[in-house]
């Protein structure tokens, strides 16, 4: 099973509203640790992202996804913009003009992705980051991929680590990040960007089903 | 032409009043504000950072400044957008002192590298050291500030510009403190007031000329 433009635009508009549902939860994840407007940003971002696919969607999964960090890096102004922002644009890379997107070039994506991350926001596994949710999450995709999952599968699979991830950063100490300033005080809360890197990933595989 | 200076800030307010002030200090750089968002809320604005840095560039490349985390990752993905991104730069150092010493390093025409670390170094505490007894092959003037405000911002900028037009290595002593004369900020850590008597030092081949325009500002108020 291989998953076409329209299929991407589609995860990504279903991601949108996820995005917007969850919201209120990122903004008082985000009011406890940093400066609240995760859930604000985000939702103003993933807005800006379906505006754009209604003006006319691109014809390739990896345009789409291209669309998705072009726009979020405009129009989020924290962190989340730029981070979002590379890890779509060097997933976007990756998947170049191919026509479908399938489990191989899903893989790539993901990798890439992290990838992107980890060189913007300068974050490792353990400073409770949604670094924490995206590490398992790649992992856990290459495992399902090896043991012979469709796209779909190895979404979920993806999406599945990320949610225990993004639970690990409640007894981690933050590193990066407006969270940091608070050092051990922020023990015992969820890192807002943990939370919705996994809720994306649920998203998407949600919609690959 | 020098090299072009980009300030990103999450607060247009705070970026446009450093441009003000860096612009006082270093009349002919091209430095850019690119602060808050487009609807006037708090944030960085990707599309303005980087027309900012298209603006600022005039070929010799430019300096980007920032303020708090997310500033650092927009300058960055500014320049990666960058046609040529080895023509710019982010630097690391406290936004407003950086900016300043930023700004005084592209006035003196010094190149983008250099630039970039003059920023930086804003941030080191190295700006004084204690004045060490005159040494052999060093000329010195006795000098006493008659200008209202002494070393401070303004005239320290005139001298460090003026100064870096001479082979020579220059230092300020005020008391038993002495800063080097090719830092605006160590100059202004010195505290020289109105009517304080600073002695300045000066090695190298042009030593003697270095000396005489350092007595030249300060007899003429340094312009004021």
């Amino acid at each position: 099973m291989t998953c076409k433009a329209h299929g991407v635009a589609a995860a990504v508009r279903a991601a949108a509203a996820v995005v917007a549902e969850h919201r209120a939860e990122l903004i008082d994840l985000d009011r406890a640790i940093g400066d609240g407007d995760h859930g604000e940003n985000l939702n103003r971002g993933f807005a800006a992202v379906v505006a754009a696919l209604d003006a006319g969607a691109p014809e390739t999964p990896g345009a789409v996804l291209k669309l998705v960090a072009t726009t979020l890096i405009s129009k989020v102004g924290g962190a989340a913009g730029p981070l979002y922002g590379t890890a779509f644009l060097r997933a976007s890379a990756k998947l170049g003009t191919a026509g479908d997107l399938d489990v191989p070039g899903l893989l790539d994506a993901l990798r890439a992705g992290l990838e992107g991350v980890q060189a913007r926001g300068k974050a490792v596994g353990g400073d409770a980051t949604m670094v924490d949710a995206l590490i398992p999450a790649v992992s856990a995709a290459e495992k399902a991929a090896e043991d012979g999952g469709d796209v779909a599968a190895v979404l979920t699979a993806a999406a599945d680590a990320a949610d225990r991830g993004a639970e690990s950063t409640v007894d981690l100490v933050p590193r990066k990040g407006r969270a940091s300033y608070l050092g051990e005080r922020a023990v015992g809360h969820l890192d807002p960007g943990a939370r919705s890197s996994a809720l994306l990933l649920r998203a998407f595989a949600e919609a690959a089903r | 032409m020098s090299v072009g200076i980009v300030l990103v800030s999450h607060s247009a307010k705070l970026a446009e009043g450093l441009a003000e002030l860096a612009a006082q200090m270093a009349p002919d750089v091209t430095i850019m504000a690119a602060g808050g968002l487009s609807d006037g809320s708090i944030g960085t604005d990707y599309d303005e950072v980087v027309a900012a840095t298209q603006r600022a560039d005039s070929g010799d490349g430019i300096v980007l400044l920032y303020d708090l985390g997310s500033a650092q990752m927009t300058a960055e993905l500014a320049i990666e957008s960058l046609a040529d991104p080895s023509a710019a730069v982010v630097a690391d150092g406290p936004l407003v002192e950086g900016a300043i010493a930023a700004a005084v390093a592209a006035q003196s025409g010094k190149d983008r590298q250099a630039v970039a670390e003059a920023a930086a170094a804003a941030g080191m505490p190295e700006d004084l050291s204690p004045a060490e007894p005159a040494a052999g092959g060093a000329d010195e003037v006795e000098l006493v500030l008659r200008n209202e405000v002494g070393l401070h911002a303004r005239p320290a900028a005139v001298l460090v510009r003026a100064l870096s037009a001479f082979d020579a290595e220059v230092t300020v002593r005020l008391g038993d403190q002495e800063a080097d004369g090719h830092s605006v900020l160590a100059l202004m850590s010195l505290g020289a007031r109105q009517g304080d008597r600073i002695r300045v030092r000066a090695r190298g081949p042009q030593a003697p000329a270095a000396l005489d325009k350092a007595k030249e500002l300060v007899d003429g108020n340094f312009g004021e």
